[in-house]
């Protein structure tokens, strides 16, 4: 299933920048976009070492890499706390960290490694979250998170908040379960390809030094849509279990 | 490719960027404005201001990159040229 398939033609600027090339895989007739599944794995293989690692040996008084570990654990603990609240927070901290984690060495993952030096038949390595099937499957798995803490949560109950306000409301309110997906996917994945575009962009222009600001620029702004997406998360989820 | 179609389209990139910037520019210069009325007033905020300060930026570009997508999407997936 491809949403968006920028493969109807693509531009070759100057043969370096690609929106639209894509390495296919064809696996039991569906064919997907190998190059991300790639970084994907990369990125997962990367946080099961870096997450055993972290919690294999623990310790009274903690390690380097132990407190390193509690204290990103906190740092996401605290977007859900902050969000779905202080009763109802602990079940949801997997989710939101998980969603965190992925997501920052995911772009991270874009900018950090150069990916250029490894050859594929056709299109790139780059950030997994410049794809939209990547991101819009991470919001359809948020949409189907809120959607069960909520149905768990209050039973068949959970309908009535469809006419809360007055039933007048109805249409709009059932608009919004897809206008939350969209926007969600939507902005982490124009973010993503806005920041590579910008740097491949300006690589060709001028090779060196001039666009170290845009990365470092860019490095910052993943990170913020990384916060941003959990953040989002855990605030569809509050508003459903509340 | 119809060169009026593509002539069309790079026009039409343009200005979905170039119009989508205005609003969201402007939010975000109000919103910066106010979080440094509110820094100086209160200088121990600080931190606080900041975070939510750059999560409120965030949402706003994200209208910005709404237009940036629909300008890709005109640029590189045009629907109407195959």
């Amino acid at each position: 299933m491809y949403l968006f398939n920028f493969t109807n033609f693509s531009l070759l600027l100057a043969n370096e920048v690609s929106v639209g090339v894509h390495y296919y895989w064809d696996i039991a007739g569906i064919s997907v976009h190998g190059q991300v599944f790639i970084v994907i794995w990369f990125v997962v293989i990367l946080l099961l070492i870096f997450s055993f690692l972290g919690t294999s040996k623990l310790e009274r008084i903690p390690t380097k890499l132990q407190s390193f570990t509690e204290n990103l654990i906190t740092y996401t603990t605290d977007i859900a706390k902050d969000q779905i609240g202080e009763s109802l927070y602990r079940p949801w901290i997997p989710f939101i960290s998980t969603l965190f984690f992925f997501i920052l060495l995911c772009n991270w993952s874009g900018a950090l490694i150069p990916w250029k030096f490894l050859e594929l038949p056709q299109g790139e390595l780059a950030a997994p979250t410049n794809d939209i099937n990547t991101t819009i499957a991470l919001s359809l798995l948020v949409s189907i998170f809120y959607f069960s803490g909520g149905l768990k949560k209050k039973g068949i109950g959970y309908f009535k908040r469809y006419v809360q306000p007055t039933p007048i409301l109805l249409p709009i309110n059932i608009l919004e379960d897809f206008t939350k997906p969209l926007s969600l996917s939507f902005r982490l994945f124009g973010n993503i390809l806005a920041d590579e575009l910008t740097v491949n962009v300006l690589t060709i222009l001028v090779p060196l030094f001039i666009p170290l600001p845009i990365m470092i620029l860019g490095l910052f702004a993943s990170t913020v849509q990384a916060l941003i997406f959990s953040t989002l998360a855990a605030a569809y989820i509050a508003e459903a279990v509340e | 490719m119809d060169s009026l179609i593509s002539a069309a389209s790079v026009i039409a990139a343009g200005l979905s960027v170039g119009l989508a910037a205005i609003g969201p520019g402007i939010g975000q210069g109000q919103a910066a404005s106010s979080a440094v009325e509110a820094i100086a007033r209160q200088p121990e905020t600080e931190n606080s201001v900041r975070g939510t300060l750059l999560l409120s930026l965030a949402f706003m570009e994200a209208l910005t990159i709404y237009g940036l997508v629909v300008a890709l999407s005109v640029l590189f997936a045009n629907p109407f040229t195959s």
